[in-house]
């Protein structure tokens, strides 16, 4: 793919708030001393009087954006997955969650692609635990410009939404006319009766070149861009299934309790089929260049293809 | 309002604690016996407030960061107007506005949903900021319990408001000494408690917390003290009013049975009476 366009989702994370800025007055950034590794740093630069640096300080820049939020605001709070989903889950649940108030949380360096820093970076959990605070919306965008449309839903949508961006560049896809983002509606990509591939994030782009591979073989692969995690598009995930009769979930996230357990969690109740659930099998993650850590941890093409042909066979 | 006045509204703020906690057969009287006073001076005196408009966009806001004293912030509340006083008698009960722990969703006049401790003051200085931000004169003024501020967050907290001059800010200590497993010095001793706050940048006053005359003063000061934020800690007596109850760790988080609830509306009325004496 070295003639596809690469760009990470936190750029596309940036670039929106800045466009979303002179629209949306009320628009305002919080970061922990991580502006210019999340992105923000352009809105900072753009809008400094509507920039807030906390400093190191996850849970306080929670708790702030809440009461910033029933003054009027439209808070976005910025930093590395791991501290603005992890460390504040808490605050994150009872301040944010509980009065279901209209803070937007905006993660980069998500998953194993936080590459070289290792496991202690690299949340892998954090679609899990957002995915269980009742009213919370869950997003985890394919790519840049997935990234942006999701960012100006999300300060369209009332109540609080979690964004999943990437720190590594990752290639452009959704970069056509007939593009459209509405949260919680899956996109199919490649329409396929074989099986379905059900996709988020950064490994969307990967099951594209699983399914290619797979075609090589004979195999159509249906691939579903699922970047609305919660609500999850039900109807699409059970139609789907109900085509193929198998269904195959990818994620740079753990199997446990992100897209392929909501994915069982839909089809043991509507539809029930064979679920083959690739992403970090319950363990941590380690240092290393974040490609290399993408095929070490089979979330690349083909790893993607080799593990869609074992569940298959 | 004099101060007569004030204990006089106090003391059937106290009653409405005994009432609801009673009814709930659980609760935290203790806390909310020691902020009664306080209770009572922020929403009939202190305050910019409107019960028949509880979400005026200019208002002064009020963080109930010790959560568990909801009873006394509803109890305040009701008197004040924002819902029948009557209604205190369904706390905690299932389908009732008044949850356990307040919920700014169900109840008129609660501007934060709070209840994890260390948690609403970072949300009284998001809402200070938000003033600031819109250049507008609201003061927001957030309780904390001298236990609470064992909690990491409030540093957090206090270090962002004192940094950024928050000085439409006013941070309240409920200095009653005790926390659930005993006297706050024997846990985890968070003294001295002004010297820390003044680290961070505060204008810290000490007062006792049921002398309406220092509370006043303290709010005068607080208001005239420009580029700090103010912490007040007030002195106080756990379970103040009920005989029983004060200055006993045991009364942090029981509700009184049906005997102890007589005792303690007999310890009130006997307040009342003494009141009536002195005039009001």
């Amino acid at each position: 793919m070295a003639d596809v366009k690469k760009i990470a989702t936190r750029e596309g994370y940036g670039n929106a708030l800045v466009a979303c800025g002179a629209k949306y007055p009320n628009l305002v950034v919080l970061d922990a001393d991580l502006a210019g590794a999340t992105k923000t740093g352009v809105f900072q630069k753009a809008y400094p009087d509507r920039h807030i640096d906390c400093g190191i300080a996850e849970c306080n820049m929670t708790g702030i954006a809440a009461g910033l939020a029933t003054c009027g605001k439209i808070p976005f709070i910025s930093s590395f997955a791991m501290f603005v989903s992890e460390r504040n889950f808490e605050q994150i649940r009872n301040s944010i969650g509980y009065p279901h108030l209209n803070v937007k949380i905006g993660a980069s360096h998500a998953g194993i692609t936080v590459g070289e820093d290792g496991a202690t970076h690299q949340c892998n959990e954090d679609v899990a635990l957002m995915r269980t605070i009742p009213g919370m919306t869950v997003i985890v965008p394919a790519d840049e410009v997935e990234a942006r449309a999701a960012v100006e839903a999300a300060i369209d949508h009332d109540g609080p939404v979690y964004l999943r961006f990437g720190r590594a560049a990752v290639p452009v896809i959704n970069d056509n006319p007939d593009y459209r983002f509405e949260i919680g509606k899956g996109i199919v990509l490649k329409e396929g009766k074989d099986v379905t591939i059900a996709a988020s994030g950064i490994c969307v782009a990967e099951a594209l070149e699983a399914a290619k591979k797979l075609k090589a073989d004979g195999v159509d692969a249906e691939v579903i861009n699922i970047h609305t995690i919660k609500p999850l598009d039900e109807e699409l995930i059970v139609a789907s299934a109900k085509k193929t009769g198998r269904v195959v979930t990818v994620e740079e996230h753990s199997v446990i309790g992100g897209l392929g357990s909501a994915v069982c969690d839909v089809l043991c109740a509507k539809n029930p089929a064979p679920v083959c659930k690739i992403g970090i099998d319950d363990t941590f993650g380690e240092s290393g260049p974040a490609a290399e850590l993408v095929v070490k941890y089979g979330l690349d093409g083909e790893g993607i293809y080799q593990k869609t042909k074992e569940f298959l066979a | 309002m004099t101060n007569l006045e004030l204990q006089k509204i106090a003391n059937e703020v106290r009653k409405g604690i005994m009432r609801g906690v009673h009814s709930a057969k659980a609760g935290h009287p203790g806390g909310s016996l020691s902020a009664a006073d306080l209770f009572t001076y922020l929403y009939f005196e202190e305050m910019n407030i409107d019960p028949e408009n509880p979400e005026k966009e200019d208002r002064d806001r009020f963080v109930l960061s010790k959560g568990h004293t909801a009873p006394g912030l509803y109890s305040a509340l009701a008197h004040r107007g924002y819902f029948p006083v009557e209604e205190l008698l369904t706390l905690r009960h299932v389908g009732s506005r008044l949850q356990g722990h307040p919920c700014m969703k169900e109840t008129p006049g609660v501007d934060m949903s709070t209840g994890s401790l260390g948690q609403g003051v970072s949300a009284a200085v998001g809402m200070a900021l938000a003033a600031k931000m819109d250049g507008k004169e609201y003061r927001t003024y957030t309780l904390l319990g001298d236990g609470e501020i064992q909690e990491g967050q409030v540093w957090e907290a206090a270090m962002f408001a004192g940094a950024r001059k928050l000085d439409n800010l006013v941070v309240i200590v409920d200095n009653n000494g005790l926390q659930i497993d005993g006297k706050i010095e024997d846990v985890c001793s968070p003294y001295p408690i002004d010297k820390k706050f003044e680290a961070f940048n505060f204008r810290a006053i000490n007062i006792d917390a049921h002398n309406f005359d220092e509370i006043r003063a303290a709010m005068k000061e607080a208001r005239e003290t420009k580029g700090q934020p103010t912490v007040i800690i007030m002195k106080s007596t756990k379970g103040k009013g009920v005989s029983f109850m004060e200055n006993n760790a045991g009364w942090h988080g029981k509700a009184p049975n049906d005997e102890e609830f007589a005792i303690a509306m007999a310890d009130l009325e006997k307040i009342d009476e003494e009141l009536k004496k002195a005039g009001v």
